[in-house]
């Protein structure tokens, strides 16, 4: 504790200012309630579609926040995927991941021109692969988890970042995302940093005119992998 | 940062005679206006969402020493260190300690208007950090050595032009011919010389637009992915946020990201919404070894005593500003403080005094557009009003002088005496006429020179509201009867 610390004197005054007993067992249960059962709020009509339709949506949205997206029948085509989205963007065939059991146990040597670097990702690497663990239909986005699986540096250094999401994990809402991380990582918990990615990186600062890849990738690619 | 407020007059007739200013406010009822208007005919649950924000913020501010608890209590679990400051000399106080316990001198920063309002940079750059906004926006205008114009577009006053003129004073490495017409060139130039200050940067310093007590997570939303940069590859992070910033749990932190980058910039979601929570855990590759949360008070508690509650529930989207027609008109810097527009003619009489910032309250034309569009239903107008009210009780300088004062007041009297009032109204629109008659125009009439300085006046048509007014009614009348008697359909 810093020697300017407050601590004591802040929570004091807000109690005053509340005119709230910092003992007063019916406050603490609401609030503990509220931390426990997380009930959610409206979860809009876009997010409860049938599934055929969510899968789309998260598509379109995807695109319409000029990312690229690509359906692979099965876990098997990645490797060539990944391939060839780098000879398309010229890119020498390098790709930097993380020790995700899910791309660990692709058959890269099916791709023998392919280097691959596990790890955090460093200034110099050119293109990214991570896994997410889920994909929100809602608004198009990416749920991922870091960790060594999927170090978060990947999601944000390289000037491209693929991301694999299994169709089988797409979901309509963000509440089945916090869901899926409480069966993961357990009730109030989650992992170190949860990123939530919906395209590549962008800004309009500049005369409100939106330029792609202002500090993170330029470019996006999802791959959304069927189940076979 | 030293508070111009006073001065909003001065402020706003310079910006009112400011061609490239004019220019680039162009941009927002273009940009901001028109997109959220479209993201919330998207949306057809919007106003149950602003609803639903409101009651949550309620509720958290109704508990919040509770709520602040279980956060810190989350934080210190995973690891982080949570640091409470009363005043921002506290916060800046306690963050030159973190950083001089880690030896870090080069500081990355992402967007955070609370280190805005605590003056973080000018307390840390003369002590010798080397501080960088990453930002792109905060970034243009460190460069320039002002203040953020917006609290969402903080270079919103800027032209492109000059922007390049800045790049080629500051980036030494920037060859002389390489051309910065075309904002991607700018925003390329601005990537590589700010990725070396990721790269190289000891401790990365963000905001939080949330703080979630069920995780004790810090969220920040952005589109660059700065942010993410600042608190992943820098050793020590260190999270700036005001007491306000809690909400309960992961589904009321969705329910409020539904409508703020909706409200903000009109976008479905942002680009990148991180919830980071603590320091580098057993087995991580990546991440900050050092995390901290610095949670400042500087006035909430206070607030939260007040009839201000309400501006507390604040997400600082910025659409109150967006829709302002006096925010539209003068810009961010006429204000004078750190926060702008209606949002700011709020809080910077709150955080500064009422005596430093009376001019702003009445910086409104309480056209009650912006309570219209906040996401959070903070009834904005109401509590400027409020403000109004109490620079007058303190005399405060900037307030209605005493003879607009009087007026008033004679007005008053007047309205309260039906008859004296017909008699000035139609004494008022006799000597206008006379006037109209005489010079074709308005011009030298008693009490109106501050009006026909600059625009003309039209004759009054006709004779006084309550001649009219009795015509219509007698005319509606006459017509009902004559209804009555025909009949429909005739």
């Amino acid at each position: 504790m810093s020697r300017f610390d407050q601590r004591d004197e802040i929570l004091a005054r807000i109690r005053r200012a509340l005119g709230a007993a910092d003992d007063d067992p019916e406050r603490r249960l609401a609030v503990m309630k509220r931390l426990f059962d997380h009930p959610p709020g409206t979860v809009p009509a876009r997010a409860r579609r049938p599934r055929d339709a969510l899968v789309a949506q998260f598509i379109s949205m995807l695109e319409s926040q000029a990312a690229q997206v690509s359906r692979l029948e099965r876990a098997r085509d990645i490797p060539k995927a990944v391939v060839d989205t780098l000879r398309r963007r010229n890119l020498a065939l390098r790709i930097r991941h993380g020790s995700d059991p899910y791309l660990a146990a692709l058959d890269w040597a099916s791709e023998p021109a392919l280097t691959r670097h596990l790890g955090a990702a460093t200034a110099d690497d050119a293109a990214g692969l991570s896994r997410a663990l889920a994909g929100i239909s809602e608004t198009g986005t990416l749920l991922l988890a870091s960790g060594p699986d999927n170090p978060t540096t990947i999601n944000f250094l390289p000037p491209l970042h693929i991301v694999v999401v299994r169709e089988a994990d797409i979901v309509g809402s963000y509440e089945e995302g916090w869901a899926q991380l409480r069966a993961l990582y357990g009730e109030r918990s989650l992992p170190r940093a949860v990123n939530l990615v919906s395209g590549p990186s962008r800004t309009a600062d500049i005369e409100q005119t939106l330029i792609m890849g202002a500090h993170g990738p330029v470019a996006l690619h999802v791959f959304i992998v069927g189940s076979d | 940062m030293r508070a111009t407020s006073q001065a909003f007059l001065e402020n706003a007739e310079r910006a009112l005679g400011d061609v490239q200013l004019q220019r680039a406010l162009e941009n927002v009822p273009r940009g901001f206006v028109t997109k959220r208007a479209a993201a919330r005919a998207r949306l057809p649950e919007f106003d149950a969402l602003r609803d639903e924000a409101r009651a949550i913020k309620d509720h958290v501010l109704a508990n919040l020493d509770l709520y602040l608890e279980e956060y810190e209590r989350k934080v210190v679990e995973a690891g982080g260190h949570v640091h409470w400051a009363a005043s921002s000399a506290e916060a800046r106080a306690i963050i030159v300690d973190i950083l001089n316990a880690a030896g870090a001198r080069r500081v990355t920063k992402g967007k955070s208007m609370v280190s805005e309002e605590m003056a973080l940079n000018e307390a840390l750059v003369p002590q010798g950090f080397e501080v960088t906004e990453t930002d792109l926006g905060e970034y243009l205008i460190q460069l320039r050595g002002e203040t953020p114009s917006h609290i969402i577009a903080p270079a919103v006053h800027l032209n492109k032009e000059q922007v390049a003129t800045d790049f080629r004073r500051h980036h030494r490495a920037l060859p002389a011919g390489r051309p910065l017409h075309e904002p991607s060139a700018l925003v390329a130039e601005a990537r590589q010389v700010l990725r070396e200050k990721f790269l190289a940067a000891d401790a990365g310093i963000t905001g939080a637009n949330f703080l979630v007590a069920e995780t004790g997570s810090a969220v920040i939303v952005t589109n660059e992915g700065n942010g993410d940069l600042t608190q992943t590859l820098a050793r020590v992070h260190i999270v700036v946020a005001s007491l306000e910033k809690i909400v309960p749990t992961l589904e009321d932190t969705t329910t409020i990201l539904r409508l703020l980058a909706r409200s903000a910039t009109g976008q479905e979601c942002a680009t990148y919404t991180t919830f980071s929570c603590g320091p580098r855990r057993p087995g991580d590759v990546d991440g900050p070894e050092e995390y901290h949360v610095v949670l400042l008070d500087n006035g909430r508690s206070e607030l939260l005593a007040s009839d201000f509650r309400p501006i507390l529930r604040c997400i600082r989207c910025g659409a109150c500003m967006n829709h302002c027609p006096v925010y539209q008109a003068v810009g961010g810097h006429a204000y004078g403080w750190v926060y702008p527009g209606p949002v700011g003619a709020v809080l910077t009489p709150a955080l500064i005094g009422i005596a430093e910032a009376a001019p702003l309250p009445e910086a409104s034309t309480f056209c009650g557009r912006c309570e219209e569009v906040c996401p959070m239903q903070i009834p904005l107008p109401g509590l400027l009003r409020k403000w109004r009210m109490r620079a007058h009780e303190a005399q405060a300088p900037g307030t209605t002088p005493w003879q607009g004062r009087l007026a008033l007041r004679a007005w008053g009297w007047l309205a309260r005496h039906p008859r004296l009032y017909q008699l000035a109204a139609r004494l008022g629109v006799g000597i206008a006429r006379g006037f109209w008659a005489r010079y074709g125009r308005l011009v030298g009439a008693p009490f109106t020179s501050a009006w026909t300085r600059y625009r003309d006046l039209p004759a009054p048509e006709g004779g006084t509201f309550q001649a009219r007014w009795r015509r219509h009614q007698r005319h509606r009348q006459l017509s009902s009867a004559q209804w009555r008697h025909k009949g429909p359909g005739q």
